[in-house]
């Protein structure tokens, strides 16, 4: 089946069309969104729907309004929110799916019962996850009212409507905080690279390390973003999308793990139990590790459901409330709301950048260790 | 019997935390069914929690009334969207996975990627695409943008399931003379059942539940369920038990799916995490 017989250029040409609409669909259209992003369409609402709108080319003038303008701190607080919610988000999935899969790998019986009743959330839409939560989660209903049923107050807790937030920093940080994030990062994997021998990548990542870290501590804290201090944090509010978020997803992460769980051979555990090992022993030093690559996938996946999750937001609580919004409802809305196409094209690849983040590293190594085998 | 099915306090514990877990995942469809039996001025926001004393169906009528036309769109695009990225998938996963060339995997990796972007990334240049083609406000433009995103994992469903098929089946077929298509046909196609009912399934109530482009690309008379459900409970003066029966009827499909076919919906979750 050497060199290019008919049937290898039949399968190169099924492959084309969808070849080519991917191309077009996914890279194609990441250019253009990137182009519009750096023009002015739509910043001119007389524009916005012309048939032959003007549209001038501002470079960089819309990622600078995000981050630094008068008008777009819903934008930067909906950023420090999409964070807490990714991270708290994960945590809750990661957390609840491993506990359920633990619980389920000692066989109780109705197994079967019991997965189909964490799991079927899966197959609900987040609208109607959302819709179904907004009523759990009124102020003076729902939830709050359990307490009532063994005779106490009802709770007034604002689930999706509370407006204070807490952890908050000023924005004209970031820079630094990031920088110091990402000095930490380095330097971590500065000093595996070093334990593993490899000299240059060492260097290099201990060199760029230093230098944030140097960045950070003599240009950084001068850096103004803005002219005032402006405060972000973790809204309170945010609280009842996660439950209801993880309420949806962590049967995933549970199925993730039993998967894994059932995969672990049967002799590992012995083996560890004839070298008297205790329960927790056992799940410390032998179970979890061998679950590690499954949690970094789950984080993954779940991390770019996390950024770009909108509509669970959009039917829980709206899409006006700015305390619980996040970009990616505020990409829908600036575009196809108030026809700010080149804002609503910044935010769309600022989101995009976030992603690519967390997936491309993921997808290289998956198909380099492919390809070695 | 095994020893550790006997009961003990490691076991009472493991049933206890089984029926904590499942009352966090029930107690929100207790509410949902018990407020959309209700009759609308038998609900009030102290007594959610009471079970409804008369059982009201007139909610899931009125729900039906406005948002069964919704249910119609979206059962169309959903069925049309998933047979097509269906069939393509197969044919990709099985080029992919058997007529291997230099540079697949790197393909592959570059379509896969269009599993992951956020929408919002494409979502301007794509509506401007469908307008361009007068086909913003139908379901054709709907389908069409459901049918190239669902590519990425259709196809790599099919091929991850078709690389647990022996190469030397495809060999044997080559030797008796089948070219690329006769053994698509008579060899890959037939054993292929299972693969697409994973594949139908996921893209299925991944189309059913998607709302981005739902809210995007179509007008009122092309909108499917999920947008028309955010309408029908966004509203403020609407009372709760509508949108409650409106859940239900949106969430009806994918569940009974799931229900009934649900080992092939977890295979298909697996799959979704790029490793099968």
């Amino acid at each position: 089946m050497r060199g290019l017989s008919r049937d290898r250029l039949w399968s190169i040409a099924v492959l084309l069309p969808s070849v080519i609409l991917l191309g077009v669909f996914v890279y194609g259209f990441i250019g253009r969104t990137v182009y519009v992003s750096l023009t002015d369409w739509g910043n001119d609402p007389a524009q916005a729907l012309a048939t032959n709108p003007v549209i001038q080319w501002v470079g960089l003038a819309n990622y600078q309004e995000l981050f630094s303008g008068f008008l777009q701190g819903r934008f930067r607080q909906e950023m420090v929110s999409t964070i807490f919610f990714t991270l708290f988000f994960i945590l809750g999935c990661l957390g609840l799916g491993l506990g359920l899969a633990m619980i389920l790998d000692r066989n109780p019986k109705g197994e079967g019962l019991w997965r189909t009743i964490f799991l079927f959330p899966m197959s609900l839409s987040f609208i109607v996850t959302g819709t179904i939560w907004r009523w759990m989660l009124q102020p003076q209903g729902g939830v709050n009212q359990i307490p009532t049923v063994v005779g106490g107050e009802p709770s007034t807790f604002g689930w999706l409507s509370s407006t204070e937030s807490i952890w908050k920093f000023d924005w004209n940080k970031l820079p630094l905080l990031t920088a110091v994030v990402v000095a930490v990062v380095l330097g971590v994997l500065a000093l595996r690279a070093l334990r593993a021998a490899q000299r240059t990548r060492a260097l290099v990542a201990g060199l760029c390390a230093l230098m944030l870290l140097a960045w950070s501590l003599f240009v950084g804290p001068n850096l103004k973003l803005l002219a005032a201090p402006e405060l972000h944090g973790f809204n309170l509010a945010l609280i009842g999308i996660i439950i209801a978020a993880v309420w949806q997803m962590s049967g995933y992460t549970m199925a993730l793990y039993l998967a894994g769980l059932r995969g672990i051979p049967e002799e590992i555990r012995e083996a560890a139990k004839v070298d008297g090992a205790t329960d927790a022993q056992m799940y410390r030093r032998v179970i979890f590790p061998l679950l590690a690559p499954i949690t970094l996938s789950a984080m993954i996946i779940l991390g770019h459901i996390s950024l770009k999750i909108f509509d669970l937001v959009y039917a829980m609580s709206g899409p006006d409330n700015t305390f619980t919004s996040v970009p990616a409802l505020n990409m829908y809305l600036t575009s196809f709301r108030q026809n700010q196409f080149a804002l609503g094209a910044a935010i769309g690849t600022i989101l995009l950048l976030l992603v690519a983040f967390v997936i491309v590293p993921y997808l290289t190594s998956a198909f380099r260790t492919e390809e070695s085998h | 019997m095994n020893p550790s099915t006997r009961f003990t306090p490691g076991r009472a514990a493991t049933y206890a935390l089984l029926v904590l877990a499942a009352l966090f995942f029930l107690v929100p469809i207790y509410l949902l069914l018990a407020t959309a039996l209700k009759s609308p001025d038998a609900i009030s926001l102290t007594t959610t929690w009471h079970w409804p004393a008369a059982l009201n169906w007139a909610s899931f009528e009125e729900a039906w009334a406005k948002i069964g036309g919704n249910m119609g769109n979206s059962l169309f695009l959903a069925v049309v969207a998933t047979v097509l990225a269906a069939l393509m998938g197969s044919i990709n996963g099985y080029a992919l996975a058997k007529w291997k060339f230099r540079g697949a995997n790197t393909l592959f990796a570059l379509m896969l990627f269009g599993m992951f972007i956020p929408y919002q990334a494409v979502l301007i240049p794509l509506f401007q695409f469908i307008k361009s083609l007068g086909l913003y406000g139908s379901i054709w433009g709907l389908i069409l943008a459901h049918v190239v995103y669902g590519l990425p994992i259709t196809t790599l469903i099919f091929r991850n399931f078709y690389a647990d098929v022996p190469d030397a089946l495809v060999e044997a077929a080559t030797i008796d003379g089948a070219g690329f298509w006769a053994i698509y046909r008579k060899v890959i196609f037939p054993i292929s059942i299972p693969g697409f009912v994973v594949v139908v399934i996921w893209e299925f109530t991944q189309v059913w539940n998607e709302f981005l482009f739902a809210a995007t690309l179509t007008n009122t008379s092309s909108q499917p369920v999920t947008y028309a459900l955010s309408q029908l409970a966004g509203g403020q003066a609407v009372s709760w038990n509508l949108p409650m029966a409106g859940a239900i009827l949106a969430a009806l499909p994918t569940l009974l799916v799931y229900i009934l076919l649900g080992r092939y919906f977890v295979r298909g979750l697996l799959a979704g995490s790029v490793k099968g």
